[in-house]
């Protein structure tokens, strides 16, 4: 199982991997799939995307450790960064084709909607993390402030499940059931802090040092 | 709106079924060729198709209404492939995939409550009630979402007039068919089934209010609600129950699903209004499906002039 995560063809096998709701998205629309409300279809199916690999990224630190997997963080930051990618999509198919580049509306929206309020104030959360996800930005901001400032994943990936579940009329099944997921792998931590041999375990497994484990 | 103005559009102008349904053959016959190439989210596809094409029955509509709008219509396949329908699932393309469970016949609606004749009325009764009308109307959805759809029914008044209200009935309740076992999904839908709707009996009586039997030229296909449900064009589609087995006439103004469930969200008189937002997003404007831009709102859906009448001095933004 190690060799297969650190051999060098896994990255782009889940680059890849990470293309395909985009993939698919493509080929639904050469073949009449996205619906009588392709815009509504497209904003969905982005969004959900944008969720699911913001909390596939909150799962890789308690899988390593849980399962004895620390290279497993060698895919944390481009699944982040794919979150941000379909975030960046999402937001777009809102400004264009929802509020055709009308920023009056959209800040109206903001202030107005609440579902709209979370959602934008998790997106722009996400452009700091992303900008910041380089070696060299690991590097300048030095690994302990690095790591406070990318804490702020906890926060947006509340505000995502909030934003899911605001939006929704009754079917609250689905953001209840991320809400749930979101929930024990932020528990976990908790836990995982309040444990004494927590600090032992996490410096071996490279946490405190993003650095060398992205390098 | 003008009234006098014939309607240029009729059923005749929509894509017959059969070429609709030859289309999707070729589709999908072309994405079995394409899937063999290209292994993606088509495959999904193929393991579940979503069209489910049911056959409808034609129906002899032979009266045009003067209530028709003049609008391009929506297209058959997309006013069957997009639909809420709850009970079905709350994607709006799952009650194409799993409304075919329903049995639609033998069914009868029950007729009861503050009438004089209440009774039973078999679906065969109902088609044979009063001449059957094509209306065009224009539908909104509480979603900001619209379609033009050419509905085949009567008006409702006929119904009410078979079995005449008492002088206790005020409101007219409607309660859609609910069987777990048929709609195993309903259980993920948030609400509660069976659906209830209702209308003041004023509302029931105006002549938009249609009771709806078909659309396109046919008999209603499942996930559109068959075989009889309601029409109230100048109010959220949620207001025009499918599937119905039960219209009971009453004193009080009768519990209704989505206000139930949010009251501050749905009201009971839910008229299509710009002017009053649902508290999460704005009513101003819709997306005419199959159109790029959103268009205007118009106050009653556009029927006020059949419409604005029955809630003079009332205030819509605290009865919405």
């Amino acid at each position: 199982m190690r060799k297969l995560l650190t051999s060098n063809c896994t990255k782009p096998a889940v680059f890849i991997l990470c293309l395909m709701p985009l993939a698919s998205l493509g080929w639904d629309a050469l073949h009449h799939g996205l619906t009588a409300n392709p815009i509504e279809y497209i904003t969905h199916a982005t969004g959900d995307w944008t969720l699911r690999l913001i909390v596939i990224t909150l799962a890789i630190t308690p899988l390593r450790k849980l399962l004895g997997l620390p290279d497993l963080v060698r895919f944390r930051r481009m699944l982040g960064l794919f979150a941000f990618f379909y975030g960046c999509l999402h937001f777009t198919t809102y400004i264009w084709l929802d509020k055709f580049f009308d920023l009056a509306e959209m800040w109206k929206d903001v202030a107005k909607r609440p579902f709209i309020t979370i959602g934008f104030t998790a997106f722009v959360l996400m452009i700091p993390l992303a900008l910041t996800s380089t070696a060299g930005w690991i590097r300048r901001l030095g690994g302990k402030n690095w790591q406070l400032l990318h804490r702020a994943i906890y926060i947006i990936a509340i505000a995502g499940v909030i934003h899911y579940y605001w939006l929704v009329k009754s079917a609250v099944v689905r953001p209840l059931t991320y809400g749930a997921v979101v929930a024990v792998l932020l528990l976990w931590r908790v836990a995982d802090k309040l444990r004494p041999h927590s600090r032992g375990v996490s410096k071996a497994a490279g946490e405190a040092q993003p650095q060398k484990a992205q390098a | 709106m003008d009234l006098r103005k014939e309607p240029e559009l009729t059923s005749k102008d929509v894509t017959p079924k059969a070429v609709y349904l030859n289309r999707r053959k070729f589709l999908k016959a072309a994405s079995l060729a394409s899937a063999a190439a290209f292994a993606g989210g088509g495959l999904w596809e193929l393991a579940e198709p979503s069209a489910r094409a049911h056959a409808g029955t034609k129906l002899n509509a032979a009266l045009k209404s003067p209530f028709s709008t003049t609008e391009k219509q929506n297209t058959y396949d997309d006013v069957t492939h997009y639909n809420n329908y709850y009970e079905f699932g709350v994607d709006k393309t799952e009650p194409a995939k799993n409304a075919g469970r329903l049995k639609i016949y033998p069914w009868s609606v029950s007729v009861e409550g503050e009438v004089q004749k209440p009774r039973k009325i078999s679906i065969d009764e109902i088609l044979k009630l009063a001449p059957l009308e094509e209306r065009i109307y224009r539908h909104r959805c509480v979603e900001a979402w619209s379609i033009v759809v050419p509905w085949i029914g009567y008006s409702f008044s006929e119904l009410i007039k078979a079995v005449q209200p008492t002088p206790k009935a005020k409101y007219v309740a409607f309660e859609s068919f609910y069987d777990p076992e048929e709609m195993p999904l309903a259980k993920y839908a948030g609400i509660d089934f069976p659906y209830v709707e209702g209308l003041r009996l004023d509302e029931a009586m105006n002549p938009l209010t249609l009771l709806c039997v078909g659309m396109y030229g046919e008999t209603l296909p499942n996930q559109d609600g068959a075989p009889v449900r309601m029409v109230i064009p100048w109010k959220y589609g949620f207001k025009s129950a499918k599937s119905l087995v039960k219209i009971r006439f009453t004193k009080d103004e009768p519990p209704t699903t989505w206000n139930r469930l949010a009251p501050n969200e749905y009201g009971f008189y839910a008229n299509v209004n710009p002017h009053v937002d649902h508290p999460r997003w704005s009513q101003a404007r819709e997306r005419r499906l199959g159109e790029f831009f959103k268009r205007d709102t118009l106050m009653f859906n556009g029927y006020s002039d059949q419409v604005a009448s029955l809630y003079t001095g009332m205030d819509l933004k605290k009865y919405y």
